[in-house]
Order: C-alpha cells, then structure tokens, then sequence
C-alpha cells in the first residue's frame, strides 16, 4: 500500500466517526464534534494531496488546508454560540427534545 | 508506510472514537482534543509544519477551549441519564458505515493509480507567507472578513439579553 492510500484511509474512517456522531448523538454540542471531526479529515486528504501530488511547491493545498481551518474555526464559535443560545432559551440541549421552530 | 504513521493514526482514530462513543461529555471534549492533536502530529508527519501548527493553534488552543466553555455554561458536564444516543441512531450509523464502505472501495481500486512516495518538499515560512499575499491575496481577504463576521455574529448570537432592552 502507498504512503499516500493509508492516509486517505485514515481521513474516510475519520470522517466516518465524525458523521456517525453527528448523526446519532442526541446532545448538540456533540454533534458539532461530529461535524469538526469531518471538517479535520477533509483537511487530511488535502495535506497527503498536497505532499504526494506532482507540484508541491505550488502549495495549493496546504493553502487550502491553512484557509479550511480559519473557516471551521468560525464556524465552531457560530455553532457554540447558537447552542448556549438555543440552552437558554429552550432550557436543553438535546436534540431529540427540540422539535419546534417556533419561539 | 512506517512505524509512526501507524502509532499517530491509531491515536488519532482511538481519540475520534472516543469522542463519539463516551457518555460524560467533558471526557468527549478531552479526548476530541487527543484526536486534534493526533491530526496535528499527521500533518507534521506530511513534512506541512505550518499546517500542523497552525492546528494545534487553531483546534487545541482555540476550539477545544470553545467546546470545553459550552459545555459548561450548558449545564452539560454530568451524565444524562437516560441514554446519549439519538432514538434513529441505528440510521446513523448504517449511513455512516455506508460512507465509510463506498470511500475505502473507492481508495483501494484507485490504489494502483495514486502515486507513490516522493521527496520531501522543502517549505519555507517565507514561501507560504509570500503565497498568502501574491496568489492568495483575495482569498486572505475574503477570510479576514469572514472571520470578523463570525465572532461578532457569536457574540450577538450569545449575549444574554436582558428584559426590556431590544
């Protein structure tokens, strides 16, 4: 097997764990995890495209990489913020228990 | 293949396990930050310093902390009592083993496709931060923005309002 194979195995089973938990988890921060935890292996498979692909010194990915990581960044903080919002109003977090859209 | 791509990918995955499989979230959150830090060490293992400090800066230093502080101000570090998982959990997981089953099938026919290993490429700071503000101009911007607009937006999004105050 290539270097390059057992990394994006590692990325496709660590976006597996990421979506298995953000789909069967009933707390909402845990599946905020879920959805970090996809986002980190999505940016995996672009740094081993990026070491094993023929123009490295293009830095396309990496780049690409570096801006995933600025942009799950705030998407965590937006998230977190809407769940300790959400706590407060509704007085849970559990996802099963939030069935209305209305206030 | 070496040694210390299995010894960091066995961390990594054992962390993302255990983030989604434990009941006390607190101990989720830590072992989240296992996994974040098994990434970090991957991607340094990928010869991208950058990338992975800016990981553990990023995910360790910023999100974990996030994660740790929401589920706090949510009430939420003892254990529920009544199960963690989804009643449509079952669901979940087919899909997610689906995923995983179509990915892998896909990595292992194309096996013979990809390409094999290749010297390490020597990457400077300078190059990068030369990178950033040539090529990547735009988008840095673009970022920049996004992300001012983002942390205002959390806070709005959380500040506590108070009775009779719009």
């Amino acid at each position: 097997m290539t270097p390059l194979a057992g990394y994006l195995l590692v990325a496709a089973l660590l976006f597996s764990i990421g979506l298995a938990g953000a789909l069967t988890r009933r707390n909402a921060i845990l599946v905020l995890i879920g959805i970090e935890l996809m986002l980190n292996a999505a940016n995996l498979n672009l740094i081993a495209f990026w070491r094993y692909g023929p123009h490295p010194e293009l830095l396309t990915g990496m780049i690409f990489a570096i801006f995933s990581i600025a942009v799950a960044a705030a998407e965590a903080a937006v998230g977190l913020g809407l769940v300790i919002q959400i706590h407060r109003h509704a007085k849970t977090t559990d996802l099963d228990q939030m069935n209305r859209m209305k206030g | 293949m070496s040694l210390v791509f299995y010894i960091l990918a066995a961390l990594t995955i054992a962390g993302a396990l255990a983030a989604v499989l434990l009941k006390n979230t607190v101990h989720c959150a830590l072992a989240l930050t296992v996994a974040f830090a098994g990434l970090a060490f991957l991607f340094l293992n990928l010869d991208a310093q950058f990338a992975g400090f800016a990981q553990i800066m990023v995910y360790i230093g910023a999100v974990a902390i996030l994660v740790v502080f929401a589920i706090l101000l949510t009430k939420n570090s003892e254990t529920p009592k009544d199960g963690v998982f989804s009643h449509t959990w079952l669901v979940g997981l087919l899909v997610a083993a689906a995923v995983f089953a179509m990915l892998s099938w896909a990595i292992l026919q194309s096996v013979s496709r990809l390409p094999q290993a290749m010297p390490a490429p020597t990457v400077t700071v300078l190059q990068i931060g030369e990178a950033l503000i040539g090529r990547y101009a735009l988008p840095l911007e673009i970022v920049a923005v996004l992300l001012t607009v983002a942390l205002i937006g959390a806070v709005i999004v959380a500040m506590h309002e108070k009775e009779g105050i719009q």
